[in-house]
């Protein structure tokens, strides 16, 4: 237990120190957090009426988010497959950092939900024992287990892992291993329990389909890979840590895979609403072309179709999946792509046109993006954090002292330029 | 709850009072309201969900509540907690060939049921629907305004809770704040609803509504005569629904619901579905009846009807 | 021309009377313009005349309309000899509350149906007593079309709940 302590205590150390940039990063999210808090004291203060969410269109922008970020959080299992079940290399190496995604994600993800709701002071109902979980009957008691669950045994996994390489131990992959692999069903069921969440709702055509968990999970192995392959390159360039190219084109490889079942699973779905033609067509024509004269999510829905489809082609062509700006490209497509897709292109056609046929254009007020905004940024920021922590550790910059209790913080900056420097002078001291 | 349990309760209680005189003549009378006050906040953050409260705690909740809206909308109000009446399932039939879309009855259930004027909050909703395509909901209208009605062509559908007898919105209830009555009426406690919103998205009939504001009732509006399950004044954050007028239709004289007294054609009909001689089971037997998206199997009980 | 009856008809639906009488059909007084009742007030002093015409010095904003005009006139439905009471074809004499016998001769299958709830209103107990609006209650009875209503505020559109 003294460990475990001197290790914490060793960790809030090395979060105070960095380099300029490291703080000035930290400042400008935490000012971003800020504005998020503000706008959310707003709505805390004068209610939900402060976003354009209406009886017609109960959820909006924050859901979307939700059910975005899951997908992301889902994805840290495209590497821990590759790296653990098949035991590759490259992959092996950053897989911890695949966790850390997921951990950041899923803190994202449950402020989302947090912010939609109601009443945020009445939130203890949902502990079980002490107020009253639903569970099973509500698919939505399901998410607040298996998010949970998912949220722990990623920290869990993480922080063992990193808690071993600080005292220069191999973790006991007795105890690590069955978590590894059951951390797998555990991301499938994340994104299967939300999309059933969706699925369920007979009221709802437009989700009421079988196709949308499959389509979710595909999804997901395109945006959350995409993100987590750009974030590398921003941490193999600012940060100490190696990260080979070989490990970055395989996910990418992994990409083209997952977004050609995403776009077939989609033509799938668009065949069968259009030729069957039936009254649960009206919400797909509401997305793609405009219903009534209501087409607020028609340009935005082939933006990401658009942005999908070159996604596809840049990732499954060889030559361009290896270059690094057609890759880049591609991956902020798909990021883009997905994010419309998967965000407001799945929530809002399940409210448009309502239950009653009313139609009512929805788009997010400046609260709930100010809000959004400083959630996202609470995900950067836990990430950052996790990352300073962990990126030390993996590179044997950060370990326990010679004395057994005190650390070697070798790594003083975190976020600097001129990486070759630093491993220059990294050199001088043995 | 057991007497045995009820017991404890009370033992605890006067422990509990003995303890707070002495608090109370410590600090002294000029605090005492500020505490009062706050101790009525912590009583309704700690209040437990509504069917696990004991006959005492309950007492104690509907006479803090009687006491907090009287002072609130300043006349005597009353909550009540009248239980469903055995042998009991209520129905509801209304005549789409009567029907002319006046919305006498939307407006009827805002002022017996204290819904929110501002932000407006609307329990029925009357659609109109052109005689051409039917009952075809994609196509109806809801915000028309003419001079008079019914217009030529026109047949108006007023839509409101369809109390399911398997009701979607129940089952996804994170926190299980909603639950459908042996009496068939669907109900939410107001005090345990967290408003996540889902058993909207859950309703195929729109009939859930959120306060998505503190909701505005004037006090000379206000409908003094209530149900904790039913129409007593909302909090912001919570969801809310048409409960067939509880308040008066649970009661031993029970009186139709506000909606079906205010129709000016009777359009409306309500009963107990067990009772084979009810008007609405005559009208189920004896009519052409379908219910809304029957699809669903929600198994509405709320039955629309051709009379002619 | 301004119609009381019509008004009180109208008046009538927005607040319906409370129950009065414990009778099996419980209805609320019949819709009479004010003033009018009892018809002997005036009637009696006068030798009833049995020819069919237009009535050109009383009553005369009672138009029969749309109710088989060209077969029927006053004296079909109000009883010659006493004008306190409706007559029906048998020769038997009713009280205007229970004008629904009258009407029912013609519409058989809407008096079956107003016996059992299904036609017109009822207001009071679901569960116990009852008051039975009249036929006349809704249906001027010389010009029974329904009158159309102006109808009350649409609902706000979403955009404009702030």
């Amino acid at each position: 237990m003294q460990k475990v302590w001197a290790f914490v205590r060793g960790c809030l150390l090395l979060l105070g120190k960095g380099s300029k940039l490291y703080y000035a990063w930290l400042s400008a999210l935490m000012v971003l957090i800020a504005i998020g808090v503000f706008a959310y004291a707003n709505q805390l203060y004068n209610g939900l009426i402060v976003t354009a969410m209406r009886d017609q269109v109960s959820w909006g922008f924050y859901i979307s988010n939700f059910t975005f970020t899951v997908g992301v959080a889902a994805a840290a299992i495209l590497l821990v497959i590759p790296a653990y079940v098949y035991h590759w290399k490259p992959i092996k190496e950053i897989a911890i950092l695949g966790e850390l995604v997921a951990v950041s994600a899923m803190v994202v993800c449950l402020l989302f939900v947090t912010v939609d709701i109601g009443r945020p002071d009445r939130f203890w109902h949902l502990i079980p024992k002490i107020g009253i979980l639903n569970f099973p009957q509500s698919l939505l008691a399901w998410d607040v287990v298996v998010l949970n669950t998912y949220l722990v045994l990623n920290f869990g996994i993480a922080s063992y892992m990193l808690y071993s390489y600080y005292y220069r131990r191999e973790p006991n992959m007795k105890y690590v291993f069955p978590l590894l692999m059951f951390s797998i069903p555990a991301a499938i069921s994340i994104h299967t329990v939300t999309a059933f969440l969706y699925n369920g709702l007979a009221a709802r055509p437009f989700w009421n389909a079988s196709i949308l968990a499959p389509r979710f999970l595909a999804s997901a192995f395109c945006s959350g890979p995409a993100g987590m392959i750009l974030m590398f390159q921003v941490v193999r360039k600012w940060t100490n840590i190696e990260i080979k190219d070989k490990a970055i084109f395989k996910i990418a490889e992994l990409i083209a895979y997952a977004m050609f079942i995403n776009l077939f699973l989609l033509g799938a779905e668009l065949f069968k609403e259009y030729y069957s033609d039936t009254v649960h067509l009206a919400p797909v024509k509401y997305l793609y072309q405009g219903l009534d004269g209501h087409s607020d999510l028609v340009s935005f829905i082939w933006t990401a179709t658009i942005f999908n489809l070159t996604a596809f082609f840049l990732f499954l062509i060889p030559q361009t999946r290896e270059n690094y700006v057609t890759l880049n490209i591609g991956c902020v497509l798909m990021f883009i792509g997905v994010y419309i897709e998967k965000g407001m292109g799945l929530v809002i056609p399940g409210f448009v046109p309502d239950v009653l046929g009313d139609f009512y254009e929805y788009s997010p007020t400046g609260t709930e993006i100010m809000v959004s905004i400083g959630i996202w940024a609470t995900g950067l920021l836990v990430f950052t954090l996790l990352m300073r922590i962990a990126v030390p550790i993996m590179n044997g910059d950060f370990h326990v002292g010679e004395d057994g209790v005190k650390p070697h913080i070798g790594d003083q900056l975190f976020l600097v330029r001129k990486r070759v420097a630093v491993e220059e002078e990294d050199l001088d001291s043995p | 709850m057991s007497d045995m349990e009820e017991h404890d309760e009370r033992v605890f209680r006067l422990t509990r009072r003995k303890a707070l005189k002495g608090l109370a003549l410590g600090i002294g009378t000029m605090v005492l309201p500020a505490k009062d006050a706050s101790a009525s906040v912590w009583e309704s953050f700690f209040q437990k969900h509504f069917r696990e409260l004991g006959r005492l705690e309950r007492q104690k909740i509907l006479a803090r509540l009687e006491k907090e809206y009287s002072a609130q909308y300043k006349k005597s109000v009353r909550v009540k907690d009248t239980p469903p009446p055995e042998g009991v399932l209520f129905g509801y039939a209304l005549d789409l060939s009567r029907c002319v879309g006046c919305r006498r009855c939307v407006y009827g259930c805002v002022t017996e049921n204290n819904q929110s004027r501002d932000p407006q909050i609307h329990w029925i909703k009357v659609l109109r629907l052109s005689k051409e395509r039917g009952v075809d909901l994609e196509h109806s209208e809801q915000y028309y305004n003419p001079a008079t009605v019914p217009q030529e062509g026109y047949f108006y559908m007023p839509v409101q809770c369809q109390q399911c007898e398997n009701p979607p919105c129940t089952k996804v209830c994170p926190v299980q704040a909603t639950w459908k009555e042996t009496d068939g009426i669907v109900v939410v406690d107001y005090n345990w609803c967290i408003g996540c919103r889902y058993c909207m998205a859950a309703c195929p009939y729109g009939a859930r509504h959120f306060n998505w504001k503190k909701p505005g009732l004037p006090a000379g509006d206000m409908n003094p005569e209530t149900h904790y399950l039913g129409n007593r004044p909302r909090p912001v954050g919570v969801v809310e629904k048409c409960t067939f007028c509880m308040q008066r239709t649970r009661e031993p004289d029970g009186h139709y619901p506000a909606c079906l007294e205010v129709c000016p054609v009777g359009a409306r009909k309500f009963g107990n579905l067990l009772d084979p001689t009810s008007e609405i089971r005559n009208v189920i037997e004896n009519k052409r009846v379908f219910i809304l998206k029957e699809d669903l199997n929600t198994q509405p009980k709320f039955y629309y009807f051709y009379s002619v | 021309m301004f119609d009381m009856a019509e008004a009180a008809r109208r008046e009538f639906w927005l607040s319906p009377p409370k129950m009065e009488s414990d009778e099996s059909y419980m209805v609320p007084p019949p819709p009479f313009t004010e003033g009018i009742f009892p018809c002997s007030e005036c009637h009696k002093e006068m030798r009833p005349n049995p020819k069919r015409r237009e009535l050109k010095e009383e009553h005369t904003n009672i138009q029969l309309k749309n109710h088989a005009e060209k077969e029927r006139w006053c004296l079909d439905c109000h009883d010659m000899n006493n004008r306190d009471k409706l007559r029906l074809v048998s020769g038997e004499q009713i009280d205007f509350t229970e004008s629904y016998r009258l009407c029912g001769q013609c519409h058989g299958d809407k008096y079956r149906d107003w016996k059992t709830g299904i036609h017109g209103k009822r207001t009071g107990q679901w569960n116990g007593k009852k008051q039975y609006l009249l036929c006349a209650h809704c249906h001027n009875p010389h010009n029974p079309r329904f009158k159309e209503l102006q109808p009350k505020p649409p609902p706000m559109r979403p955009e404009n709940i702030r």
